[in-house]
């Protein structure tokens, strides 16, 4: 019996659907902006988050992800009533959210932080810091990584 | 293991100062396969401080998303001669002390 256009279409159609399962099931090792909030949330709790004060150095354009310079300043007088508590870096696309928690003090002097982080894909990076009074403040940048890290093969 | 310190020898007192750090560390981030597919175990730093004559003056948490020979920068007030005691404690027991010494005027 020859094959009608019903049947070849029903065949087709369900190897396309058993085809794409394994995609879904298989994603990249990733956080997803979903994690991001997760981790956010484990920090900040149910507190409001202001977008301000906080300011984010990194070059947009990250040639090679596996060492990205990055600085996190922010606007606080860092007196004995009104400094910064810590500051929070999380990222979207890495296996984890989460790249660093930095703790300061009033003797800090000045609320800035650098390191050097991973990216493993062209992602938002955010900053959350903490105030003395207990408010949180935020900011994000987008970063366009053309070498990712993370998760590539080992030699 | 060796570590990099980078601290103001002289200040005058009631500066701000900026204590530079970067220690050798692979930084594994567990998320990385070898060729024939074996997982490689994480090794990272997990965290990081510093002591200012004994009182803790900056603390870091670490994460994968740290970069291998991890560098951390932070601002310190000068308050009185003495040494800073730092501290990298990771996975596996790890552990690495470094110290610097000031003068304040």
């Amino acid at each position: 019996m020859p094959t009608t256009r019903r049947q070849f279409l029903s065949i087709a159609g369900g190897a396309t659907v058993a085809g794409t399962i394994p995609i879904v099931t298989l994603r990249p090792l990733e956080a997803t902006p979903a994690m991001l909030s997760t981790a956010i949330r484990n920090v900040v709790g149910e507190a409001q988050i202001h977008t301000g004060k906080v300011k984010l150095d990194i070059p947009p354009l990250v040639e090679n992800g596996n060492t990205v310079p990055v600085t996190v300043s922010v606007a606080s007088p860092m007196t004995a009533t009104d400094y910064v508590k810590s500051i929070h870096v999380f990222n979207e696309k890495n296996p984890q959210p989460n790249i660093g928690n930095f703790y300061l003090n009033p003797s800090s002097g000045r609320a800035q932080v650098s390191t050097r982080m991973r990216l493993a894909d062209t992602q938002k990076v955010v900053a959350i810091a903490r105030m003395s009074d207990d408010t949180f403040w935020q900011v994000a940048a987008d970063i366009v990584v053309t070498l990712a890290a993370c998760t590539e093969e080992m030699n | 293991m060796a570590a990099l310190i980078n601290v103001p020898a002289k200040a005058k007192r009631g500066d701000v100062i900026e204590i530079r750090t970067l220690t050798s560390h692979i930084m594994e981030t567990g998320f990385r396969h070898t060729a024939d597919g074996a997982l490689v175990p994480r090794d990272i730093i997990t965290s990081f401080t510093c002591r200012y004559n004994g009182t803790e003056v900056f603390r870091a948490d670490l994460f994968p998303a740290i970069a291998a020979n991890p560098y951390l920068s932070f601002f310190t007030v000068a308050k009185e001669s003495g040494k800073f005691e730092f501290e990298w404690i990771g996975d596996n027991g790890y552990s690495s002390t470094a110290s610097a010494s000031i003068t304040v005027e």
